[in-house]
């Protein structure tokens, strides 16, 4: 039935379009469909003629083979078209496309959507893009041309659409006023195309956020296996005219790799190690970094851990103790703790030093919220787990992953010399601040 | 609803009315939805409901209930149902004409806000693929509605809905086609966007008309608008190519960075082929690149890529000769050495070709240029920049210099997982063929128990591929970890590639093979099944080592239900049952009596072994087999029937057929050849990184080839450039304008292969001159590659080079006559005087006296047309009379043009008081009328003062030796975008007198219109850091015909970047932006000899840039020479004994560093160019502006 239908679609295009029987195949992004987490299609957006819904079935298919929704590969041929799509927010944000394409392109752009929906929208859920399905509309109408993207700068977007606050969905409603710009948006046109125009502000302020992740996984014995240290530099300037930033590390050495916001002059940081930039206004991620593999990475947490189960007695043994290391006498705080328990595991009975701990028995996932650790008296987490009465013992024994932030430390020592604004009078308040956060910390047992 | 009721909603959310309003409008399309036939987007009910909607209506109701049963288009789920739910209870079904009613009411209304109201609605069902289209005739009305939301939204639908109302889309036309004319840029631009997004056929000339004036339409925006639209123009109407063509041909030679990467994104949807367009603007592309919005960066590297492979020779030609034969990696097994023996030979046959060209691999220039302005895109954020640099390097670059995109793609790996699967991809393709680039980053692939799936599949991949003696152990110790992992797909794979590993790595092969017959007794079926079948073909490649194991597995039988492991153990054990003698029969009984119950693949293998026992052991073994092969006999698959069939009348001799039965122990027990365990990624990078195919690993529509290097590389020449557009710099703030450096280099690079040409001795005739000059332009061309690390291609390229550049030349000439004649006319004197000093200065004179003879002779003369055969004398002497008589026709022109400089001076004072500047307007002499004259006559006098002492021609008409062009003036505003407005600037080169830190820019407008502009003054100033500038005052008139000057400064704070501002009149605001070239940021300062070189001696090392150069054969003179410096740079001259050497010093505005620039001629016309500059920046570009004037 559904073929059919498809089919008969196609044959009412082709007709429509007339005599040509063979069209180029046209490039880039064609359509985008946004599917919710129970398989339904609740936005569609065509930039050229037409396709029929009926495509997402091929995605639906693909769907139902993968077991877990991040199994569904990003890339799925079907008769006519390619699907590409990415998965966000529980939500599929799935594109049609006709031909060759770099599948990053269309990855990337599909990304950079949802993070607009995000700023415009604070969330990007079912329910928000459903509520401003209008907005949504005209941002998918301004981002893309011909399914080639033409303004994906959030401060060029903004200009042209303005986001959506109660205030001015009231305002709206009563005087019929728009949210669409009424100035023609000039930053296109500019050099500086991520930058807003005419920006004023009483407060000139600009914050810059250090964060640095851990990336970690640590063997049996406690040893590391592997640690590294990703860090970003999330900025939040609001600074009135056209500032031009320079901000300079004190141990530029530290940064092996790094990507920047378009802003950054790369020259300048080739050069002398320092970023230069004019900056966009409002929030912005202006580095991404890798810290050197030479340097050795300070694992601040550890665990202690011993989970076995004993052949035919039906029972597991659980202890788990966390201790802080190499902190810096700084605290390690919003430590939780989480683990995907075997198959195997009817249901646990531990108790914890302190701090809540969890266990869903349907999903297996046992998760301890522990909090801040005190040195003095260590989180621990024991007890038994018992298992299916005549199962055999699990061979596998669970991964314990760990989320901790430390404030006001960057673990890689990075520390921020200047920041110095040039091109306007006035006197900005800056503001820095470091913090380290597990990113993907896995420990094996 | 009221406004009331709106406003009681709102606390809720304004939105819901939206929401509730849509479900109601809904409900007429959602019946469509329940029609089995259609799909729920009812594009063909929309085809109805265009012919005939009334009747539709009725109709309708009826349809809704017969298909009501059918339950949606399978994609409409729950949510849908829901809200027809719900609708069902609010029993619209009757209503839902009159709601539609509704929208047409509010669409008719005169209040913006109801129309607003009701186009929100029908977007809102548009999102939601409702049909709207029966709202056609009412939405299209108000394409001209001046609300911008309503406008937008009505673009919105009128793009939709266009394509099936054909006839009522040709309404809105008229609208757009006003809107093209519109003076703002972005009006004309977003017009064009939806003009030529209406899919209507009939407009297709409309559309074409529109993109062609749009693409020479004065704003980048608007041109990039243009170079979008070709594609859909193109996907509309594949007959207008040809016409596109040109218009892409026009729009790739637009140098601004806006147009660049929709240009080529144009180019590779309509002619992807046409490769040729390229050639001309490839080092632009080059340049620009790193300033162009990413998206359109990855377009034009991805073509870049493909240019590059017909372009240029492979850089890795010897390494991958010596690759493919000797890498030795897969050569562990007997049976492959004769395949190596060949391909060995083949590669000394192909070596020994090599040698005997005798052709060492120099990279051309370009290629060169490609991967470095590529480079510092690895940096980008965006993914796909990054992926298309990688692909890139990794199809282009010089085997050494691939391993830079490592780091880059490993970094990719820490983003969503999307990306991930797609860098993960790529990355294996790359492992196999560059192992090592990605062996550093090794513990970046290993896997965390949280990775989905087919992350994990795709980083056991890679490390697969990694794998090699020195790291197999910490990666089998990391694959022994996986293998406990509770995702059993996962752990599938990695035996298999534990297997691989085995097989790649003889070493560890007994280790391997000992871990996984541990996995034998795993208690998870999946994993033994897969050891077994992995097994299996690590003991194919020594079974006689391994019979323990054979037998071990044999009695896996009892307990393996997976059929793929129990056939694999079947197999193995009648391949190698001579090794298992004893136990060989027994699992064939014990199979026999199972064979009803076994799967098929598994009974094939039993009927195999069978087969195979009774060829060996048909004592023990005959009934056996003959009871299986009657089974099989009556088997439901009529593959086993068949195959039992087949192996009785094989292996059981009959009278019949004895002649194969011989041969049966041959045709069973033939030594079989262990398997490949290959990657799946093998030979995968024959598809072009990165691309949709190669994730597919199947040819997409539309995908290019990536085509293989050429065998000799195609003339490189094709992509020189007139130099003239390489000068235009585009600068913009994120690149330091460092990025010139390059394509100066190639420039210059090019000069000097033109150069000969010019260095024709005196009495030769013309350009046309041919062999002299090939020898010559051989040597200048060896001895510029020789300077740099990368010289051109090879000799004999070089000479064809030579004689292309020729013919180029004579292009350029043609052109020059054509369009710069005011150029050519100083460019030509100087050839002349460079002549004439090679002789006595004594003949110097007397030539000089014969030439102002000639040239009042030949004045007389019309001297429209040159004769190219005429002597070089003669002709440069009609020449210089052309450009005298040119002169004159100018004076004459702005005689009738333009009033005259004094009353425009008059009105100057009137206005206000540039006394200063001004007055010197009554001693320029120079008639050109473009040139603001005042301040170069101060640099000029001084010029000829100093010069006074080795040259006469003191006399000489100011017209000859003034640098005229000294102040070139440039354009700030357009007549035409303008509005009539047309306004020029120079700099004047005065010192700036309210700020002595400024640079001094004169401004002149002209208002061409029949209207008087007032007001003239400028606002918004948006400067760079330390920038300043002092506007000019405010002109209060500007009657309609006139001219005026201003002068204004600007502090551009010793940099190169623009200062933007806003131009207003009394009616209009102009976006406009100056940008000083570098040698206006200095001011001339006198030093004497002595203290030029004391200063010089303080500004060594890396504050000094020298660069060798070939002088232009016009400028061989030290006159030329200060001339062209002068020109390039506000410097004075330093005056030194020495007639090959010239200095020059300055300082800069704002800070005052020095400037020293020395410019050192040597013998044959070859130079040394040396700046001395504290501030490094400046030093770099001014030397490549001087270098700029010298060379052309």
């Amino acid at each position: 039935m559904l073929s059919g239908s498809l089919n008969g679609k196609q044959g009412e295009i082709r007709h429509q379009k007339g005599i040509n029987v063979s069209l180029p195949l046209t490039k880039m992004i064609h359509s985008v469909f946004l599917i919710n987490a129970s398989g339904d299609i609740f936005l569609e957006k065509h930039w050229k003629s037409v396709v029929s819904r009926s495509v997402c079935d091929y995605f639906f298919e693909a769907q139902e083979r993968a077991t877990e929704p991040e199994n569904v590969p990003p890339v799925i041929p079907t008769p006519h078209h390619y699907l590409i799509s990415v998965l966000r927010h529980r939500i599929f944000f799935v594109a049609v496309i006709q031909s060759e394409v770099p599948p990053l392109f269309v990855i990337e752009f599909l990304h950079r959507v949802v993070d607009t929906f995000q700023d415009y929208f604070g969330v990007c859920t079912e329910a928000a893009i459903k509520d401003n399905v209008v907005v949504v509309y005209e941002l998918l109408e301004e981002m893309l041309d011909n399914g080639f993207p033409l303004a994906t700068e959030s401060n060029i977007l903004k200009e042209l659409i303005k986001p959506p606050t109660i205030l001015r969905t009231m305002v709206n409603t009563i005087t019929g006023s728009t949210n669409v710009g009424e100035q023609l948006p000039t930053g296109q046109l500019s050099v500086v195309p991520w930058r807003r125009t005419g920006v004023k502000y009483t407060n000139n302020e600009a914050y810059f956020d250090v964060v640095e992740e851990i990336d970690a996984i640590i063997d049996k014995s406690g040893s590391t296996i592997t640690a590294e240290i990703q860090g970003v530099i999330d900025a939040c300037v609001k600074l009135t005219g056209m500032p031009d930033l320079t901000l300079s590390f004190m141990n530029p050495r530290l940064l092996d790799d790094v990507s920047f916001h378009p802003c950054v002059r790369f020259k300048r940081w080739e050069a002398e190690r320092i970023l230069s930039f004019i900056p966009p206004d409002g929030n912005f991620r202006l580095l991404s970094y890798h810290v050197s593999s030479q340097n050795l990475v300070a694992i601040p947490v550890y665990v202690k851990h011993n989970i076995s189960f004993r052949e035919g007695s039906f029972q597991g043994h659980f202890d788990l103790t966390l201790w802080p290391k190499q902190t810096m006498g700084k605290a390690v705080e919003s430590v939780l703790v989480s683990s995907q328990l075997p198959r195997g595991v009817l249901n646990t009975n531990l108790s914890a030093s302190q701090g809540i701990y969890t266990f869903d028995p349907v999903t297996k996932l046992l998760s301890w919220d522990v909090g801040k650790i005190n040195p003095q008296k260590l989180p621990s987490l024991k007890g038994t787990m018992s298992l299916q009465a005549g199962a055999s013992k699990p061979d596998e024994n669970p991964t314990i992953n760990i989320q901790f932030k430390i404030q006001q430390m960057a673990i890689s020592g990075l520390k921020v010399n200047r920041l110095d604004m040039y091109g306007e009078k006035y006197k900005p308040f800056k503001g820095i601040k470091y913090m380290t956060k597990a990113g993907k910390f896995q420990v094996r047992t | 609803m009221t406004t009331m009721q709106k406003l009681l909603q709102l606390p809720v959310n304004a939105v819901n009315i939206v929401k509730t309003v849509q479900s109601q409008v809904q409900g007429q399309s959602q019946e469509e939805d329940k029609s089995p036939v259609l799909s729920p987007d009812g594009g063909q009910q929309t085809w109805y409901s265009a012919l005939q909607p009334d009747e539709l209506r009725h109709l309708r109701p009826g349809g809704s209930g017969g298909g009501g049963g059918g339950g949606g288009g399978g994609s409409s789920g729950g949510g849908d149902q829901d809200e027809r739910a719900t609708l069902d209870e609010g029993g619209g079904f009757q209503n839902q004409p009159l709601r539609h009613d509704d929208l047409k009411e509010m669409l008719d209304s005169n209040k913006d806000s109801s129309k607003l109201e009701a186009m929100k609605r029908i977007v809102a069902m548009i999102a939601r693929g409702k049909n709207a289209s029966d709202l056609f005739p009412a939405v299209v009305k108000n394409v001209a509605c001046k609300n911008i939301e309503v406008k937008k939204l009505v673009y919105v639908y009128l793009v939709r809905y266009a394509e099936e109302q054909q006839d009522l889309a040709l309404l809105s036309i008229s609208t757009f086609q006003r809107g093209l004319k519109d003076p703002n840029q972005l009006i004309r631009a977003s017009a064009l966007r939806v003009l030529s997004s209406i899919r209507v056929t009939i407009i297709v000339p409309i559309m074409m008309l529109a993109i062609k004036e749009a693409a020479s339409d004065m704003s980048p925006y608007v041109r990039k608008t243009a170079a979008h639209a070709i594609p859909k123009l193109y996907s509309l109407d594949p007959e207008q190519k040809d016409q596109l063509i040109e218009v892409i041909e026009k729009l790739l030679a637009d140098k601004t960075t806006l147009v660049a990467g929709s240009v080529v994104m144009a180019f590779e949807e309509v002619c992807p082929e046409r490769i040729d367009l390229i050639h001309k603007n490839y080092r632009k592309l080059c340049n620009l690149l790193i300033d162009v919005e990413e998206w359109g960066q990855v377009v034009i590297i991805n073509m870049l890529t493909r240019y590059a492979r017909t372009q240029f020779l492979n850089p890795n030609i010897n390494e991958s000769l010596l690759e493919e034969g000797g890498g030795g990696e897969k050569t562990f097994y007997g049976s492959e050495e004769d395949e190596d023996d060949e391909e060995e030979e083949k590669e000394k046959k192909s070596e020994a070709a090599a040698l005997a060209k005798r052709k060492p691999y120099v990279m051309d220039p370009d290629h060169r240029l490609l991967l470095r302005n590529t480079k510092p895109l690895l940096q980008s954020r965006n993914a796909a920049v990054v992926m298309a640099v990688a692909q890139l390097y990794f199809h282009l670059a010089p085997k050494a210099e691939v391993g830079v995109i490592a780091k880059a793609l490993v970094r990719l790996l820490r983003s969503h997982s999307e990306v991930q699967y797609v860098v993960l991809q790529n990355v294996a393709t790359m492992t196999i063929k560059r192992r090592g680039m990605f062996e550093p980053y090794l513990k970046s692939f290993y896997i965390r128990s949280t990775d989905p799936t087919q992350i994990k599949v795709l980083k056991l991949e890679v490390l697969t591929n990694l794998a090699n003696e020195t790291n197999i152990s910490t990666i089998l110790r990391e694959f022994q970890t996986y293998i406990k992992s509770m995702d059993k797909d996962f752990v599938a794979a990695t035996i298999q590639a534990i297997g691989r590993c085995a097989t790649n790595i003889g070493e560890v092969r007994d280790t391997c093979l000992n871990g996984l017959v541990q996995l034998l007794s795993n208690r998870d079926e999946l994993v033994v099944a897969e050891s077994v079948v992995v097994i299996k073909k690590l003991l194919q490649m020594q079974p006689e080592k391994h019979s323990d194991i054979i037998k071990h597995m044999a009695k896996l039988t009892d307990n393996i239900q997976v059929p793929m492991a129990r056939a694999s153990i079947l197999w193995l054990i009648g391949e190698y049952c001579e090794h298992v003698p004893k136990i060989a029969p027994d699992v064939l009984r014990k199979m026999a009596k199972s064979f009803t119950n076994e799967e098929d693949i598994v009974k094939l293998q039993i009927i195999n072994l069978a087969a195979k026992l009774y060829l060996t052991n048909s004592k023990q073994t005959k009934l056996l087999t003959q009871y299986v092969l009657n089974l099989a006999k009556y088997d439901q698959n009529y593959d086993i029937r068949d195959r039992a069939r087949f192996i009785r009348q094989l292996i059981v001799p009959t009278e019949k057929c004895g002649a194969l039965s011989k041969y049966a122990k041959k045709l069973f027990l033939a030594l079989k050849p262990a398997p490949v365990l290959e990657s799946p990624f093998k030979d995968r990078d024959h598809f072009q990184l990165g691309s949709l195919s190669h994730l597919l690993n199947a040819k997409a529509g539309g995908y290019q080839e990536l085509p293989d290097w050429p065998e000799a590389a195609p003339d490189p020449s094709v992509r020189n450039v007139e130099v003239f557009a390489l000068l235009e710099r585009v600068t913009t703030l994120t690149s330091v304008p460092e990025w010139t450096k390059c394509s100066s280099r190639e420039k210059r690079k090019e000069k000097k292969v033109e150069k000969p040409f010019y260095s024709d001795s005196e009495g030769e005739s013309g350009p046309t001159e041919s062999a002299d000059s090939e020898s010559d332009s051989a040597s200048g061309s060896e001895s510029g590659s020789g300077s740099e690390e990368s010289g051109s291609g090879s000799e004999s390229e070089e000479s064809e080079e030579g004689s292309e550049s020729e013919e180029e030349e004579e292009e350029e000439e043609g052109e020059e006559k054509d369009q710069k004649k005011k150029k050519n006319k100083e460019i030509k004197k100087p050839v002349q005087e460079s002549e004439s000093e090679n002789s006595s200065e004594e003949e110097e004179r007397k030539n000089e006296r014969k030439r102002r003879q000639r040239k009042n002779d030949s004045e007389s003369e019309s001297e429209e047309e040159e004769d190219e055969s005429e002597s070089e004398s003669s002709q440069s002497e009609s020449e210089d009379s052309d450009s005298e008589a040119e002169v004159k026709k100018k004076k004459v022109k702005t005689a009738q043009t333009k009033p005259p400089p004094k009353p425009a001076k008059t009105d100057n004072k009137k206005g206000k008081k540039e006394m200063s500047l001004l007055d010197l307007d009554d001693f320029e002499p120079a008639p050109s009328p473009q040139v603001t004259p005042v301040n170069n006559f101060l640099s000029n006098s001084l010029v000829t003062d100093l010069e006074g002492l080795s040259l006469s021609d003191n006399v000489l008409s100011p017209a000859t030796i003034s640098p005229s062009s000294a102040t070139k003036s440039y354009e700030l505003l357009h007549r035409i975008t303008g509005e009539g407005l047309s306004v020029e600037y120079c700099f004047s080169r005065q010192p700036f007198s309210p700020d002595a830190n400024m640079v001094a820019v004169q401004i002149e407008f002209t208002n061409n219109t029949t209207n008087d502009t007032k007001n003239l003054h400028m606002e918004d100033v948006k400067l760079q850091s330390g920038m300043r500038v002092k506007e000019f005052p405010e002109i209060e008139l500007l009657p309609a015909g006139e001219t005026t000057t201003a002068v204004m400064g600007i502090d551009f704070c010793d940099s190169t970047q623009a200062a933007n501002f806003q131009l207003c009149t009394h009616s209009r605001k102009f976006f406009v932006s100056i940008q000083p070239p570098v040698g206006e940021l200095m001011r001339p300062v006198f030093l004497t000899e002595n203290e030029f070189k004391k200063e010089q001696g303080q500004l060594m090392g890396m504050n000094e840039i020298t660069e060798k150069l070939m002088l232009d054969v016009k400028c061989r003179n030290e006159h030329a020479i200060v001339q062209r410096v002068i020109t390039a740079a506000n410097l004075s001259r330093v005056p030194c004994g020495s007639d090959k050497e010239c200095r020059f010093s300055g300082r800069t505005v704002t800070s005052s560093s020095l400037v020293l620039v020395t410019v050192a001629s040597k013998e044959e016309g070859t130079a040394q160019l040396m700046v001395n500059c504290e501030k490094m920046v400046i030093g770099t570009m001014l030397v490549k502006d001087i270098l700029l004037a010298l060379t052309q």
